[in-house]
Formats: C-alpha cells, sequence, structure tokens
C-alpha cells in the first residue's frame, strides 16, 4: 500500500486526504437541520482521522504523508424537539434534531482549507525548484 | 577527467543534493500538520553536508585490504533525521508548527537557489575553459 516514492506522492495523498475533510465538513454543514423521526436515525457529524504514512523504501524514509484511515460519527445525542406539525413527527411530536456545531465545522473547514494551500504551495515551490534544476548549465 | 570535474563541483553538487533532501522532510512535515501524533522532523544541514563530504565525523567503514573500496560517508538515507522541539507543545501530540516549518522551508529553498546559481556560474567557467574563447 505504501508507495510514496517522491514529493508528488506526498502532495497529491496528503491533499486527498485534506479534500476528505472538506467533504465530510461540507456533508456536517448540510444536515445542520436535518431531522428525524427517530434517535437512531438523526444525523451525526463526521470526522475523518489522519494517519501518518512513512516511505517503506529504504533510501525514501525521508518522506511522510497523511492518509485518512476512516471516517467515525461523532457519538453526540440528538436534540429532541416537540414540533407536532413536522411531517417527520413520532407519534408524541417529537422530531429528532442532528447535533451539528455550525461554528466547529466553519473552523474545522477554515483549517482544512488552509493546510491544503500549505501543501499545494510547499508542492509547486519544490516544482519550481526540479524544473530549475533540470535547466542546469544552459 | 570526469572525476576531477565532478570533484569541481563537489561541495555545491552535495549542498544541492542535500537542499533537496531537507526540502522532501520539510514538505512532509508541512503535509502532517493535522496528523494527530506525528513528530516533525529535520536534519542538522552543516553536518550532514560534513558528511557526504568526508569532512566531519560520522560513520565510515575501515579499509583493510587491497581489494576494498573506501567509503568515506555513507550515502544519504534516514541517519541524521531529529526530531524537533515544539515551543508550546498541542493536545494531539502532533509537534508540527506551521510557521515554523514555512520559515525553514522558505530558508531552504533560499538556499537551495543559491547552490543552484554557483553551480550553473562553476559550470559556465567551465564551458568557457572549455571553448577556449
Amino acid at each position: 500500500m505504501s508507495d510514496l516514492n517522491n514529493i508528488f506522492d506526498v502532495g497529491a495523498r496528503a491533499l486527498s486526504a485534506q479534500m476528505v475533510r472538506l467533504n465530510t465538513t461540507a456533508s456536517n454543514i448540510a444536515n445542520a437541520g436535518s431531522v428525524s423521526s427517530t434517535p437512531e436515525g438523526a444525523f451525526r457529524p463526521l470526522r475523518p482521522v489522519f494517519e501518518t504514512v512513512y516511505a517503506e523504501a529504504a533510501g525514501n524514509s525521508d518522506l511522510a504523508t497523511t492518509d485518512v484511515a476512516g471516517i467515525v460519527a461523532l457519538d453526540r445525542a440528538p436534540t429532541k424537539q416537540f414540533r407536532p406539525g413536522d411531517p417527520n413527527a413520532d407519534a408524541d411530536g417529537f422530531v429528532y434534531q442532528s447535533t451539528v456545531n455550525v461554528d466547529e465545522e466553519m473552523v474545522e473547514m477554515t483549517d482544512a482549507s488552509r493546510q491544503y494551500q500549505n501543501i499545494l504551495d510547499s508542492l509547486s515551490t519544490l516544482r519550481t525548484l526540479m524544473s530549475r534544476t533540470l535547466s542546469m548549465g544552459q | 577527467m570526469i572525476t576531477s570535474m565532478r570533484e569541481d563541483l563537489g561541495l555545491h553538487a552535495d549542498a544541492l543534493m542535500l537542499r533537496e533532501r531537507r526540502g522532501a522532510v520539510l514538505a512532509s512535515n508541512i503535509a502532517n500538520a493535522a496528523t494527530p501524533h506525528f513528530k516533525a522532523r529535520d536534519f542538522d544541514f552543516a553536518a550532514e553536508l560534513a558528511r557526504a563530504t568526508g569532512a566531519g565525523g560520522g560513520p565510515s567503514l575501515a579499509v583493510a585490504g587491497a581489494g576494498h573500496i573506501a567509503a568515506t560517508s555513507l550515502e544519504a538515507g534516514p541517519q541524521g533525521l531529529g526530531y524537533r522541539v515544539p515551543v508550546s507543545p498541542s493536545l494531539d501530540g502532533n509537534t508540527v508548527e506551521i510557521g515554523v516549518e514555512q520559515v525553514q522551508f522558505a530558508e531552504n529553498t533560499t538556499d537551495y537557489q543559491a547552490s543552484l546559481t554557483l553551480l550553473n556560474r562553476r559550470i559556465s567557467g567551465l564551458m568557457t575553459a572549455i571553448r577556449g574563447e
């Protein structure tokens, strides 16, 4: 699995990990107000779990990148609200709303997009250096 | 003749390779800025350069027979990599401080360009000597 040969592999995998993080945040924000008729059916905020992957090749063990090990749903109890007119309401008139904290998701989204930019910037700097090295001696 | 040309470029070529390696290490740190328990890594450029050029200490192989090849320095590898001491430890055990990494990365990039420029000058000097103009 670990196929980490150069800095582009590092960048590609770290960028896709950050992209997964952005996608889960977008899903969370999209489901911020969703309700369900059962506590089990209510949406729970998703979070990716990052893990470090080191290069296995002998000469390249300086390299390390990020992978998503899995996505977990946070174990937060949904809030119970009394909305008898809601079509999703149960027999007693209650709905169960997802406990997404929009402020928290915004912070998560900002952090993920900053880190995406950081990785992309460092990658493009190294790429420029490489292309200058290619034209060495001309 | 080739070997003497390689020796002429010697220090800058080694410096360039080490700068590239350090760029990869720092980029790996930046890529892992959000990974829990990741420890930021770096190496001492001056010590590694001394080792690569055979000027400093470091491990070397003894030559005990006529057929042995002298190995003044081992190939640049994982040796020499150390862990950065964070200014303020974080809750998730990650020791990457993005500001520190970015400054180091910028410094390394500038030094890489300096090495590259010096190498280019050295090559164009050699070319002038070869053409004899």
